[in-house]
C-alpha cells in the first residue's frame, strides 16, 4: 500500500508522509474501510481491472475546460507576443507601418533608448517604498498576532481593518487619494487650518511626493495581506523552541532574532518575491494618480504604464519586445519561488 | 534566586508595555487604514460649495442631491454598476466551478499526464495577464469579441492560482474512499463530481469566489483595452475617465459620491465574511 502511496502522490514528498498517516489510521479504524482504501489504492494506480483504466480517463475529460481555455487566452497571445516583438509595426499618423521582419531591432531601440531604464527605475523606487513598511510591520504585527503571552485584545477587529485596504478597487482608492491630496483637497485644507503650510503644498508636481504616496498606498493595500501570511508562518513554529528559550532566559527580541527570523526565511523570500512580481506589474495606483502621464517628468511612470501607452498607441513591436522583457524577468523570479515551492507546501500545511 | 526573581519582574513588565506598545501601534495603523475611508464618505454627503470650503469631519446632509446629480450625470454610473457585477459575477462562478473541475482531476485521477499537468499550472502560476496582454488584444480582435463581455469573463476558467487553492484544500478534506464509495453504488463520473465533491468544497469555493470576484470588479488593465463603447464600460473605467476629464469642472460631491458608490459593496461584503476571507488568505498561501 505504501508503494501504490508512492506511485500515486509523486510530486511532493510530504503529501507522502501524510497520506501515509492517514491510511495507518484508516488501518486502524475498520475493516471495511480498509476494503475501501485498497480499492481506492488499486484504482488509483491504474493496475486494476479495465473499468479502472476506464474511468481514469476521466481525469483527461475533466482537465479540458482548462486547458482549451488556457490555449486559447493565455498560449495563444503569450506566442503572438513573441512573435510582435520582432516585427515592426506601428501606427504613423494614419498610416500603419509594418509588419515587417526587424529581427532584434526592437529590443535594441528599447534598451538603447534609455526610457525603459528610468522606468525601471521607477517602478524600483516605488515598489521598495512601499515593500520596506511593509515587511517591517508585517513581521511586528505578525510576531505580535501570533504570541500567545501577549494576549492582544480585539486581535480579530485589528486583522479585519488591516486587511481591509487589499480589497479596495485600487483605482478607486488612486482617486481617492488623488483628490484628497490635491491642490484645494481636504489634507492641504487640514494642514492650512492647523497653520503648518500657509499656502497650498501641491503633492502632484513633485516626484518626491508622488513617488512617496504611491508607495504609501502599496504599504496600505498589502501589508495586511503579508501580516495574515507572516502570522501562519510563526503560529506554526514549534511552541516548544520558545519554552526552551525563555528557559535559558532569552528576551522576546532576542527570541524573534533568533528563533522566528531564521525559521521563517523561506516563508519571507516567498513573500519577498511575490511582492517584486507584483510590484513590476504596478499600473492602477500611479495610472490613475498622474492620469497615465506619469508626471512631474515621468518620474512615476512604471513599466506597466509604458508597455498600457504602447499598446493604446498600437506600436505593437515595442509592446511585445516589452512584455517579452518583463515576462523573462517575472520568470526567472517565479523559478526562484518554484525551487522552494517544498517549503511553500510545507508553509500553506502548517497555516491550516 | 533573587537574580531570576528580578529577571521575572523585568519581564512581566516588558510584557505590559510590549502590550501598550502593541495596542497603540495597531490603533495608528488602524487609522491610517480607515481615515480615508472615512473621509470620502463624509466628502460624499456635502455639496460642492461646502466641499470647497474647507474640511470638516461632520457629515453633511447632501448625500441624496449628490447621488441623484451623479446617477442624472453624463457619466453611465449605474450601467457601469450592472456591468461591474455581471463581469465579476460571472467570472466568479466559472472560475471557481472550473478550478474545482480541474483540482479534481489531477486529485481523483491517476493518468499519464498528471505529473506534468500539474507542475505546469504552478509554473504558469505567476504569468501575470500584462505580459500576454498585446497577444490578447490581438486575438480578441481577430475573434471580433472585443468590446463584449467575453474575453472579461471566460479566460476566468483558467485560474491556475484558484486551482492551486482547490487542490490544496481537496487534499485536506476529500478522501478518495468517499469517491470510491459513490461509485460502487454506480454513480457516474460527472455526477459524482456535481453531487459528492463539489458539495463538499463548499467553504473553499466561498472563498475563492469572494476572491475571484473582488479583483475582477476592482480590474482596471485588461477592461481598459477591451471595452470601448459608453455602456459596456465597468466601474474602474468610469473612475479613470472622472480622473482624465477636466478636474475643477466636475462637482467634487459627485467625484466623491461616485468612488463610495464603486468601493461600498465590496467594504460591505467584506465587513460580513471578513472572518471566512481573513482565514482563507493564510489558507491559499498565493494571493499577490
Amino acid at each position: 500500500m505504501c508503494r501504490g502511496n508512492r506511485s500515486q502522490q509523486p510530486v511532493i514528498s510530504e503529501e507522502n508522509i501524510k497520506e501515509k498517516e492517514e491510511s495507518v489510521l484508516s488501518n486502524q479504524s475498520s475493516e471495511v474501510s480498509q476494503a475501501r482504501m485498497e480499492a481506492t489504492y488499486n484504482s488509483a494506480n491504474g493496475r486494476g481491472n479495465k473499468n479502472v483504466v476506464k474511468y481514469n480517463r476521466w481525469g483527461y475529460f475533466f482537465l479540458i475546460p482548462f486547458i482549451v481555455v488556457y490555449i486559447i487566452f493565455q498560449l495563444i497571445p503569450l506566442v503572438s507576443t513573441v512573435y510582435n516583438s520582432f516585427y515592426e509595426n506601428y501606427m504613423s499618423g494614419l498610416k500603419q507601418i509594418g509588419p515587417n521582419f526587424v529581427g532584434i531591432e526592437n529590443y535594441k531601440q528599447l534598451f538603447v533608448s534609455g526610457d525603459i531604464w528610468i522606468y525601471f527605475k521607477n517602478t524600483m523606487i516605488m515598489w521598495i517604498l512601499g515593500f520596506l513598511p511593509q515587511i517591517f510591520f508585517s513581521l511586528l504585527l505578525g510576531s505580535w498576532f501570533s504570541d500567545n503571552r501577549l494576549k492582544l485584545r480585539a486581535a480579530g477587529f485589528f486583522k479585519t481593518v488591516i486587511y481591509l485596504p487589499n480589497l479596495i478597487m485600487a483605482s478607486a482608492f488612486s482617486m481617492l487619494f488623488f483628490t484628497l491630496f490635491a491642490d484645494s483637497g481636504p489634507v492641504n485644507s487640514i494642514l492650512m487650518q492647523m497653520g503648518i503650510l500657509s499656502e497650498p503644498f501641491s503633492f502632484m508636481s513633485n516626484a518626491t511626493s508622488v513617488r512617496s504616496l504611491v508607495g504609501f498606498m502599496n504599504f496600505i493595500m498589502w501589508f495586511g495581506n503579508t501580516t495574515i501570511l507572516l502570522m501562519a508562518g510563526m503560529l506554526g513554529i514549534d511552541p516548544g523552541l520558545f519554552e526552551a528559550a525563555e528557559i535559558d532566559g532569552c528576551t522576546s527580541t532576542q527570541k524573534f532574532f533568533l528563533i522566528t527570523l531564521p525559521i521563517l526565511k523561506p516563508i519571507l523570500l516567498f513573500v519577498l518575491v511575490t511582492s517584486l512580481i507584483g510590484g513590476l506589474q504596478m499600473f492602477d495606483v500611479p495610472q490613475i494618480l498622474t492620469n497615465g502621464t506619469g508626471d512631474p517628468m515621468r518620474s512615476s511612470m512604471t513599466l506597466i504604464m509604458y508597455l498600457n501607452k504602447h499598446l493604446f498607441s498600437k506600436n505593437y513591436g515595442m509592446a511585445g519586445a516589452l512584455s517579452v522583457l518583463l515576462f523573462i524577468i517575472t520568470g526567472i523570479l517565479s523559478l526562484i519561488i518554484f525551487n522552494f515551492s517544498g517549503n511553500k507546501e510545507a508553509i500553506n500545511r502548517k497555516a491550516r | 534566586m533573587g537574580n531570576s526573581k528580578n529577571q521575572q519582574l523585568d519581564e512581566g513588565m516588558s510584557l505590559g508595555a510590549r502590550r501598550v506598545l502593541a495596542n497603540v501601534v495597531l490603533i495608528i495603523l488602524s487609522f491610517l487604514c480607515l481615515c480615508w475611508f472615512y473621509v470620502l464618505f463624509v466628502n460624499a454627503t456635502r455639496s460642492n460649495g461646502e466641499l470647497t470650503a474647507g474640511f470638516s469631519p461632520i457629515p453633511s446632509t447632501h448625500l441624496f442631491e449628490n447621488w441623484n446629480n451623479l446617477i442624472h450625470g453624463t457619466q453611465p454610473v449605474l450601467f457601469g454598476m450592472l456591468n461591474s457585477i455581471i463581469v465579476a459575477g460571472l467570472s466568479a462562478f466559472l472560475c471557481t466551478y472550473f478550478s474545482t473541475m480541474t483540482a479534481y482531476a489531477i486529485h481523483a485521477y491517476d493518468f499519464k499526464l498528471k505529473k506534468p499537468m500539474f507542475t505546469f499550472i504552478l509554473m504558469v502560476m505567476m504569468i501575470p495577464t500584462q505580459v500576454t496582454a498585446l497577444g490578447f488584444v490581438q486575438l480578441i480582435n481577430k475573434m471580433k469579441i472585443d468590446d463584449t463581455f467575453i474575453p472579461l469573463i471566460v479566460p476566468s476558467i483558467a485560474a491556475p492560482v484558484t486551482f492551486f487553492y482547490m487542490k490544496q484544500y481537496m487534499d485536506s478534506t476529500l478522501s478518495l474512499s468517499l469517491i470510491e464509495a459513490a461509485r460502487i453504488d454506480g454513480a457516474g463520473e460527472f455526477r459524482i463530481f456535481n453531487t459528492i465533491a463539489f458539495p463538499l468544497m463548499k467553504p473553499a469555493i466561498a472563498v475563492q469566489a469572494i476572491f475571484t470576484f473582488v479583483a475582477s470588479w476592482n480590474n482596471y488593465f485588461v477592461p481598459a483595452l477591451v471595452l470601448h463603447s459608453d455602456k459596456k464600460k465597468t466601474l474602474p473605467i468610469l473612475i479613470a475617465q472622472l480622473r482624465s476629464a477636466d478636474f475643477l469642472k466636475f462637482d467634487m460631491g459627485q467625484v466623491y459620491c461616485m468612488i463610495a458608490f464603486s468601493i461600498l459593496p465590496v467594504i460591505v461584503v467584506y465587513l460580513i465574511l471578513s472572518k471566512y476571507i481573513v482565514g482563507g488568505v493564510s489558507l491559499g498561501g498565493v494571493k499577490e
